[in-house]
């Protein structure tokens, strides 16, 4: 150990020396990679604003030709009338988005309450990867399973050719589960353990602890889980393209083809031309600010939320 | 109300660090006030004082570790060997290599016991391997931990005991050679056997590095330390101050503040 | 008496509905599986189709959605890293990061199609890029963006504060810190977050079907165009013809996908035993 120690003091690099300034390079160096990766995180800010500008800059004309009212209040979308009144394909998006709501927020915050209260870890170790499989399935094979198992059921439940409301929403109701599940969980868990303790040494039965203590507890959070739910619903394209039916008409029967926002830009950009491409930058942007909006909503909703305690 | 200026140390010593008229702030809240001390060079001095009284955050100040927090903000000076360490153009990473420090979470790299210890030593420019060897050997030795680990270099840091991790972050620190060694609560998350090996070691290596450490645990302060510096917060959310500094026997035999002698009597023995 | 029955009514609903949920994925694998596995030979995999109905392989359509996916994973991957690393380890709390979180939280939620309109409009047309692999994989990187930035913010934020304190106790700087030990330390979790967003990129339809084009065609140069395998799927369909190729393209479709979250799990599962 002596020896150690003498080494030490024999040949110590700093001791007494004056401090060292930091050199212009170190300075240089951290400040540009700093910089640089406060400029790759603005590229998400850049998109954001491209991706409006472009699109704005491509349907701003539908304010003219059709004008506004006529766009946004028009009750026909025909291409070849010349017509583009976005009210049928408004109440499509409308109509599946409410019955895959209907359908799937029960079956999702169920699955969601089921994995963080009930299930024994053997049986969370199955079900939580299949929520998050089905997350991860395309859409366009949900549209396809759709269309090739559901479509004949619907078929011969509504007398139709079985593409429609229903069909979509039972499939939109599936594509939505995995990303409210996933939220409600994370919220459930977030509710403080002492509060569920609490609740079953006063005698509550779990179901009481889940539906008195614990689903207002993470009221917000599943509130969330909901809207950006609905969120992903109303932005699905491919799937809904495949199993709604495609007529720009307002909604006459769970059987009775419609169209929505999304799925008539598929149906239509292959061919449209002027007013008609225009109409269908246009329909981009009201998608795009419902999307935002609804972000808008969740971040207020959680900020408020914080505030609250 | 103001505390002492280092009563202790001899005329003949240069402080190591020399503190005048700290004030330290968290964003609005003042944290520190009026820190006056000077630490002796070679010696361990330990920092005392309820939990929340500001002790761990002047030893954050003392290598600058503050900086990492948005929003602090230092007044007064603090100077090493006589250089001013907020001085501008200072480096605080200079700094940070000559001030090591051990914190109260052992927290070794998700590497290997090697290349934990050679990590500091290849930050500053060391690249051969036969160099790093040596460097990586004498830390350890120096750490006490040579002949525990020096079969098993290779295998990950993360695997060894809390104690033996301790001992790892030392060696690491030492590797580099620095002149002062920042002990933060260093055994309070260790097994009593580990801290016993802890407590030697500082023995050990209080003649070549000025230990300060910052302890929760009264006895641990009087065994280990040559001076004591106690801190209080007076009043929640008020500024914290150094309310009495000397020697260890003297603060706990005979303190001269009534404030030190409730504290060390509420806790000591 | 009710309130046991109640309990034991709502806990059988609850099971009912986690139970659902795993049948309906087994129901769309199991499905998929049995329709589709005839089909696959071979020939299915490496040729192309020809012919009125599509017959013989999807080859060109494999390759056109591994190259897309590829480059625009190449795109991406540096710089959603290098936001997440400002943002989780540089950033200060205050109006900038609140916008770029705002912007990547709305990016996130674009629906695809808008991104497929917007990368038509942008990379097609205006820069000139043409129906290409290239243009498919820009427009698909726009929509990656926020899903590798949250897995890599969250990767890195998982590294324990105070291993980085250790790191600048020890004389090392912002970089050397994040460099040495942040980066490697979060790297299991940031390579989980990478596949799973390539599975994603796999799937995805209505970004690529307006910017990667529609025609069949193995592409060799970023610039040519191609059909991805989920195009190819959704024409099948849709056109009613050759049901037996949409069957086989359906399960190589979800054999892919699927691979990529199981081997994203089984990465992340070994690297939680690792770390204990």
């Amino acid at each position: 150990m002596t020896e150690q120690r003498e080494h030490v003091e024999a040949a110590p690099p700093h001791m007494g020396s004056v401090l060292k300034m930091m050199s212009r390079a170190t300075y240089f160096r951290e400040a540009a990679l700093r910089n640089l990766f406060l400029l790759c995180a603005v590229a998400a800010v850049a998109g954001v604003a491209l991706i409006f500008v472009f699109v704005g800059v491509r349907g701003w004309p539908v304010v003219q030709d059709p004008g506004l009212a006529a766009f946004l209040f028009g009750s026909e979308w025909s291409a070849t009338n010349d017509a583009f009144g976005i009210l049928p394909l408004v109440t499509g998006t409308l109509v599946v988005t409410i019955g895959a709501l209907l359908l799937g927020a029960p079956l999702a915050i169920g699955t969601a309450v089921f994995l963080s209260e009930i299930a024994s870890p053997r049986m969370r170790s199955i079900v939580r990867p299949a929520v998050e499989m089905l997350a991860g399935v395309p859409s366009v094979v949900f549209g396809f399973f759709g269309l090739v198992i559901l479509r004949p059921v619907v078929a011969a439940l509504t007398g139709g050719m079985g593409f429609g409301p229903l069909t979509a929403s039972v499939i939109l109701a599936v594509m939505i589960v995995p990303t409210i599940s996933t939220l409600t969980e994370d919220a459930l868990r977030s509710v403080a353990p002492g509060i569920r303790h609490a609740s079953y040494a006063m005698g509550a039965t779990t179901w009481q602890t889940i539906y008195k203590v614990l689903l207002p507890a993470a009221k917000i959070g599943i509130i969330d889980a909901t809207i950006l739910g609905m969120g992903r619903a109303i932005g699905e394209t491919m799937a809904v393209v495949m199993v709604a039916g495609n007529a720009p008409q307002f909604f006459a029967g769970l059987g009775e083809p419609i169209v929505t926002l999304t799925s008539q830009i598929v149906i239509d950009m292959s061919y449209a031309s002027g007013t008609h491409r225009t109409a269908l930058f246009g329909l981009a942007i009201i998608l795009f600010l419902i999307s935002m909006g609804l972000v808008a909503l969740v971040r207020t909703l959680s900020r408020h939320a914080e505030r609250q305690g | 109300m103001t505390a002492d200026i280092a009563p202790a140390a001899s005329a003949a010593d240069a402080p190591k660090f020399t503190v005048r008229d700290l004030e330290f702030y968290y964003g609005d809240f003042h944290a520190l006030t009026g820190i006056n001390i000077d630490v002796r060079d070679n010696a361990v001095t330990a920092f005392i004082g309820p939990s929340g009284c500001g002790k761990s955050t002047f030893l954050r100040c003392l290598n600058r570790m503050n900086d990492l927090i948005p929003g602090t903000r230092v007044e007064g000076t603090i100077t090493l060997d006589g250089a001013d360490i907020y001085g501008p153009g200072v480096d605080p990473v200079d700094l940070r290599r000559r001030v090591g420090m051990i914190f109260q979470q052992p927290n070794p790299f998700p590497m290997s016991i090697y290349d934990n210890v050679a990590f500091g030593p290849r930050l500053h420019g060391v690249k051969k391997k036969d160099e790093l060897d040596e460097i990586v050997e004498q830390a350890l030795v120096r750490a006490n931990l040579w002949k525990e680990v020096k079969d098993i270099l290779g295998r990950g840091g993360l695997t060894l005991s809390g104690g033996q991790q301790q001992r790892l972050c030392i060696a690491r620190v030492l590797a580099v050679q620095p002149d002062v060694l920042l002990m933060d609560e260093p055994c309070s998350a260790i097994d009593p056997t580990s801290v016993q090996k802890v407590e030697d070691l500082m023995a050990e290596l209080k003649s070549s590095v000025t230990i300060i450490i910052v302890t929760h645990n009264m006895q641990q302060a009087a065994r280990v330390s040559g001076e004591t510096a106690f801190f209080l917060q007076e009043k929640q959310g008020e500024a914290a101050e150094l309310i009495e500094f000397g020697r260890t026997a003297e603060i706990f035999t005979s303190p001269r503040d009534r404030r030190t002698e409730d504290y060390i009597t509420g806790r000591f023995g | 008496m009710g309130k046991r029955w109640a309990n034991r009514i709502a806990i059988g609903t609850l099971w009912f509905c986690g139970l659902t949920t795993v049948a309906i994925l087994g129901a769309v694998i199991v499905y998929v599986f049995v329709r589709g596995i005839g089909q696959i030979t071979p020939e299915f995999i490496f040729t192309k189709p020809h012919g009125v109905n599509a017959e013989g392989g999807i080859g060109p359509t494999i390759i056109a959605t591994l190259y897309v996916t590829g480059l625009s994973m190449l795109i991406v991957t540096p710089i959603a890293v290098l936001a997440a690393v400002y943002l989780a380890e540089y950033a200060v709390q205050g109006r900038l990061v609140n916008a770029i979180r705002f912007a990547a939280d709305t990016l996130a939620s674009v629906p695809s199609i808008v991104m497929g309109l917007f990368g038509f409009a942008f990379f097609v047309e205006s820069m000139g890029l043409g129906f290409s692999v290239l243009s498919g994989a820009l427009a698909l990187a726009f929509l990656m963006l926020p899903i590798v930035m949250r897995a890599t913010e969250e990767a890195i934020r998982s590294v324990p504060r105070y291993i980085r304190w250790g790191s600048y106790g020890l004389g090392a700087s912002q970089w050397q810190t994040v460099s040495r030990i942040v980066l490697p330390a979060a790297s299991p979790r940031i390579l989980t977050g990478l596949i799973l967003a390539m599975g994603r990129a796999v799937g995805e339809t209505a970004v690529v079907i307006f910017t990667m084009g529609q025609a069949i065609y193995l592409p060799l140069l970023p610039t040519d165009p191609g059909r991805s395998m989920t195009v190819h799927l959704y024409m099948l369909a849709m056109e009613g013809i050759n049901m037996e190729a949409a069957y086989g393209t359906a399960l190589l479709l979800m054999a892919m996908v699927l691979s990529f979250n199981l081997s994203a799990r089984w990465l992340s599962n070994k690297n939680r035993r690792l770390q204990g």
